[in-house]
């Protein structure tokens, strides 16, 4: 808020003349006087209104949007909240506990979002252990082995492959993955949560590579020259200094890397092949959370518990991605203050 | 005085891109005492004294011409083991650059990566370069505090301490002071010139005074010729070239 401060320049350039007065006042000719300078500082003054005004206005542009950012945020927030709210009462707290979701039944409509909360975790889990020792292992390479020139063919590419939209990565689940892993592991089909890790670790491995090679790159060239200087090898040098000295910024592509993971729908709708029941391995057939409300919100009648309810695994959903993303927030910023 | 030369360039020619910055260096210097080189910036003092142990190889698009012999071997051939070079021939930096990690990490550093899997050597050694290098005093009781915590005059006798432990036979100090106050450089001054009983020092300075001080030889470098090398007796009271004379007297640089 600094710019209700409008008193601020003056006061800020009345001190440094100050200074410059005390430091050099009453000495020889060629210094500047007391009297020259108030006459200078009023004809400024007069040419800046217009400059200001054109300052303020730009300010108050960027102000409103940043206050708009913030707006969207907390009203997509408070939708989502006062919309799950009646779902917590009308279901009992016990029942989001079990495993079963059946909110259609016939008989007794049931709630438990178990089963949904352990395939996000087990889809993300397993795309995390791809991803990040093969992130990590790009991201060394890049920085540390790859001639320059390859580095900056290959470091665009990887982030091109952030842009691959999530549909054509879930097809690719559908018709590549899928019959290969039906075949090596003896399933009828390939759908099933081994897919959709391998399709999560291709979503999340931009992030992570982007990153931790930004964070690899960003050690200050000091450490890894004192470590070469005192007979490191390239690997020691790598794996002894420049690792540990960016490993912040690396946990933190990793946490990016899985809210990503956590949050992506498209994908693994298409190609866990979208069972209900609870997993008992990767070779299950899954669904998560974001598959089911991305199912079941455009079938289901308004304001009912049904409805009620999506939108409280939305919440829980939504929960987990921000204590990730606050996780990876607080390692940057430690990240970067230790950097200065 | 009977002196034989432990590292010694002939004809050493450098570029960076097409760019040269070394002509025809040849230079040796004597085994157990301090050879200075001075010059205004620019001259490529840093560039010569980094060749000695291949640090510029980690540089892209550079080439180095000519011939490097450590105890009469060139260290220059393509065959050349450079981690091995570089365990012989070590080096401080003009930055004060330990790693963000403990003191005694900082100094056991080039033991772990070397094969030292030995507890109480480790120890015995971190101490021992500790004295070596005057901080052990200074900084007995906080060895596991962060290197960080040092000030900068404590920080680079760290890191000559650190340079010391890995037992080299060469040590190569570039523009070590630059970075520091007067009362730690004066220490650091005092610390060479003990170190040249055990080890041959290089040491790289825009600093003439410090030249004069520390160094038995001095080597003038000017645009990345080598004008004139001799006794630093002879350089600065003496000197055969108009050009060295011009400089020492402060006429430009």
């Amino acid at each position: 808020m600094r710019w209700f401060k409008k008193g601020r320049w003056r006061q800020s350039s009345s001190l440094v003349f100050q200074l410059i007065e005390t430091f050099w006042g009453g000495e020889g000719e060629d210094l500047p006087h007391s009297g020259e300078k108030s006459a200078s500082l009023k004809s400024l003054r007069g040419k800046r209104t217009l400059a200001r005004w054109k300052e303020s206005a730009v300010k108050a542009f960027f102000f409103a949007n940043g206050i708009l950012a913030i707006i969207v945020l907390i009203g997509i927030f408070g939708i989502l909240l006062s919309t799950a709210i009646p779902a917590f009462k009308e279901i009992p707290l016990a029942e989001f506990a079990k495993k079963t979701w059946d909110p259609t039944s016939p008989e007794k409509a049931q709630y438990g979002l178990l089963s949904m909360i352990v395939s996000t975790l087990m889809c993300t889990a397993g795309a995390l252990l791809i991803a990040i020792p093969l992130g990590l292992g790009v991201a060394a390479y890049l920085s540390d082995v790859a001639h320059w020139r390859v580095r900056e063919i290959v470091k665009p590419i990887v982030e091109i492959l952030a842009g691959i939209p999530s549909v054509v990565t879930g097809f690719l689940g559908i018709v590549l993955f899928g019959p290969v892993i039906a075949k090596i592991f003896h399933t009828g089909h390939g759908l099933n949560a081994v897919n959709g890790s391998f399709l999560l670790a291709i979503m999340s491995l931009p992030t992570i590579i982007s990153i931790s090679e930004d964070s690899l790159n960003a050690v200050p060239s000091a450490y890894a020259e004192a470590s070469l200087a005192l007979g490191g090898s390239k690997w020691q040098t790598l794996v002894r200094v420049k690792v540990p000295a960016a490993l912040s910024g690396i946990i933190a592509s990793f946490m990016l890397g899985m809210g990503r993971a956590i949050g992506e729908t498209m994908t693994v709708l298409m190609a866990t092949g979208n069972a209900r029941s609870f997993p008992h391995g990767f070779l299950d057939s899954i669904r998560t959370m974001t598959a089911n409300i991305a199912i079941e919100l455009g079938e289901v009648p308004y304001y009912t518990t049904h409805y009620y309810a999506l939108f409280a695994i939305g919440l829980v959903l939504f929960i987990m991605t921000f204590i990730v993303n606050m996780i990876a927030d607080v390692i940057l910023n430690k990240y970067q203050q230790r950097e200065l | 005085m009977d002196i034989r030369p432990k590292i010694e360039t002939q004809n050493l020619n450098f570029y960076y891109g097409t760019k040269q910055a070394l002509r025809n260096i040849s230079l040796a210097c004597a085994d157990r005492r301090v050879t200075a080189i001075i010059g205004p910036s620019g001259c490529g003092k840093s560039t010569f004294i980094r060749t000695l142990n291949r640090m510029n190889d980690v540089l892209l698009r550079t080439r180095t011409e000519g011939e490097i012999w450590l105890d009469g071997e060139n260290i220059n051939a393509p065959g050349i083991d450079v981690v091995e070079l570089r365990k012989r021939v070590g080096m401080v930096f003009q930055k004060p650059n330990p790693f963000p990690k403990s003191i005694f990490d900082n100094v056991a550093y080039g033991l772990r990566i070397n094969d030292g899997r030995n507890r109480f050597k480790i120890e015995e050694v971190v101490e021992k370069s500790l004295i070596e290098a005057a901080l052990w005093d200074e900084v007995k009781d906080r060895l596991k505090e962060n290197a960080f915590s040092l000030s900068g005059g404590q920080q680079q006798r760290l890191c000559i301490a650190r340079a010391l432990a890995v037992e080299p036979e060469v040590i190569l100090f570039d523009e070590p002071c630059s970075a520091i106050d007067p009362t730690a450089t004066a220490k650091i001054e005092d610390l060479i010139m003990k170190l040249k009983k055990d080890y041959t020092v290089v040491i790289v300075t825009h600093n003439m005074q410090q030249a004069a001080r520390v160094s038995d030889f001095t080597a003038f470098m000017m645009l990345g010729d080598l004008i004139e090398f001799d006794k630093t007796e002879t350089i600065f009271t003496n000197p055969a070239n108009k050009l060295t004379e011009d400089y020492i007297t402060g006429r430009f640089g």
